[in-house]
């Protein structure tokens, strides 16, 4: 079985093509011009990752949130389950760039930190 | 009345790193003006992440990137005033200002550095039949309210324009548990990177469609609906009866970006007609004398990164101006030819001590092409791109023993040929 996915590593978007087996162990992937699209490539079809950026809920800061990313990439599968718990937490003002707001989200084993400052108001 | 060697207009990404490398260069009196209440500009509201893979060799998110800045804008002791709006740089390069704190602001500048930005096109611009409806805005706008003002501002999401910025809304609604119903393009193509089109859209099986485009709102208080409409890819107008109803209470427009050259008409400065940014030299300095011009008020960039680095050109040569160590000025003028629509710089020193490095935008897709590069007629560089996009800048150098043969008058002409 082929899979033709776009890698999403970086600005280029190369097409790469993955061939897998009848056991679902990749093969051979070809059309991508980098060693990180070719480990993105297998990672895509064995067990899809997503980094994830978004909000929490400050208290007493100049702003109503501050942003937030995972530390590093999350099982795809687990996006939705995740923006819930980051959405339920509650951090009080002020907060640095860098804080963990949210340890070991969802028990991915991935803290999601502040990617910036929420100065108290 | 203050004084400054140089006022930065603008303290997001260009107006940062103008100063910084002006400060680099020697110059300490540096004032950075800026409407908004904190540094960073638009980076502030720019959540995601895939910032600084080419200036910093890492994924950044937007605040993150803006944040290096500001650090080195505070160990600088660059002295910067926020919520501050500029009103005016008048012909001897005073500028006005107000704020609160100060009321209004007069200040003597030997050299202004103009790092305003861009603003979105608005609905008006489109001409879009409906009523008025609130619930409409522009995908930054959303941005803002959901990124740092932490409130979602619709639940079912019609979203018009697939840029980069249009596409990340896509998700970033979805995300927070709006449903957003399409993506409509206008243009047979996406001109959002084709990463954001996979995570950003098809992660969510959310549809694009292209060649369509918004022709009615509805809704009286609240939108409760838009129509939508095929058009033709030749005339760009909607096709009768392609026409369908899609229900929604928000509709997000994403149609371009307009560098905000106000303060820059009114000192009577040049622009150009394609980027609408002034028409600068290889310092990005306009055709009035110690104002110069970076960032995407100059043109739009496609990355954070590459505007840093055009901003701290002119930053050098805001610092090169005011010591007095600006070269004689020669020009030669550079002009786009067929698919590449400009060039900035659009003109160069011929005195100029260093190698340029000219930057151009085509205006459609190539695979296998040439870039050519010819002065006065006469074939100079020619260059093999295995893909040249509208949406991504290309370059090319010009060396200095190579702009010492010019004389003044001449023309570099760019052109792509397959």
């Amino acid at each position: 079985m082929t899979k033709n996915i776009t890698c999403v590593t970086c600005p280029m978007g190369c097409p790469i093509t993955v061939e897998l087996n009848d056991n679902n162990e990749v093969i051979s992937v070809t059309g991508n011009t980098c060693k990180r699209g070719e480990q993105y490539a297998k990672d895509e079809v064995t067990h899809p990752q997503r980094s994830l950026a978004t909000t929490v809920r400050v208290e007493g800061g100049i702003h109503g949130v501050v942003p937030c990313k995972s530390a590093g990439p999350l099982p795809k599968e687990k996006i939705f389950e995740c923006m819930e718990a980051v959405n339920a937490a509650r951090v009080n003002a002020p907060v640095k760039l860098g804080d963990v707001l949210v340890a070991d989200v969802c028990g991915t084993g991935v803290n999601i930190v502040a990617t910036n400052h929420c100065p108290a108001k | 009345m203050l004084n400054y060697d140089i006022v930065v207009v603008g303290g997001g990404p260009a107006g940062m790193a103008a100063a910084l490398k002006a400060k680099e260069c020697g110059v300490d009196s540096i004032l950075i003006l800026e409407r908004a209440e904190t540094l960073g500009g638009i980076l502030e509201q720019c959540i995601h992440t895939g910032f600084g893979l080419q200036y910093f060799g890492e994924e950044l998110s937007g605040p993150e990137y803006a944040d290096r800045f500001i650090e080195q804008v505070y160990a600088e002791k660059i002295e910067y005033k926020t919520d501050t709006m500029v009103l005016e740089v008048s012909q001897d390069n005073k500028v006005y200002a107000v704020n609160k704190a100060d009321g209004l602001l007069e200040i003597q500048a030997k050299a202004v550095i103009l790092a305003m930005g861009c603003r979105e096109r608005p609905r008006g611009a489109l001409n879009i039949a409906g009523t008025r409806a609130s619930g409409v805005m522009s995908a930054g706008t959303a941005q803002k309210y959901v990124n740092i003002d932490g409130y979602m501002p619709g639940k079912k999401v019609v979203i018009l324009g697939s840029g980069d910025i249009g596409l990340i809304m896509a998700r970033r609604m979805t995300l927070e548990g709006a449903k957003v119903e399409c993506v409509c393009e206008l243009m047979p193509y996406s001109s959002g990177l084709t990463r954001n089109i996979v995570q950003c859209l098809d992660d969510f099986n959310i549809p694009l469609y292209l060649s369509t485009t918004v022709v009615d709102i509805q809704g009286k208080d609240r939108v409760t609906g838009v129509t939508i409409a095929k058009v033709d890819d030749a005339t760009r107008k909607p096709i009768p009866g392609t026409e369908r109803t899609i229900e929604c209470d928000t509709l997000l427009l994403s149609v371009g970006l307009i560098p905000e050259n106000e303060l820059t008409k009114n000192v009577g400065i040049s622009l150009d007609r394609v980027t609408n940014g002034a028409v600068v030299d290889e310092y990005r300095e306009t055709d009035h004398k110690g104002v110069f011009a970076c960032g995407n008020v100059l043109h739009v960039h496609d990355l954070v990164d590459f505007v840093t680095q055009e901003s701290q050109i002119a930053g050098e040569g805001a610092a090169k101006y005011v010591k007095g160590e600006c070269a004689e000025k020669e020009y030669i003028t550079t002009k786009g030819v067929g698919a590449v629509r400009y060039i900035v710089p659009q003109k160069v020193n011929l005195n100029n001590e260093g190698d340029v490095k000219l930057f151009f935008r085509v205006g459609s897709t190539f695979k296998n092409a040439t870039v050519k590069v010819k002065y006065n007629g006469e074939e100079l560089i020619s260059r093999k791109r295995p893909r040249l996009a509208p949406g991504e800048m290309e370059n090319v150098v010009i060396k200095n023993d190579m702009l010492k043969k010019f004389a003044k008058d001449g023309v570099i002409e760019i052109s792509v040929e397959v």
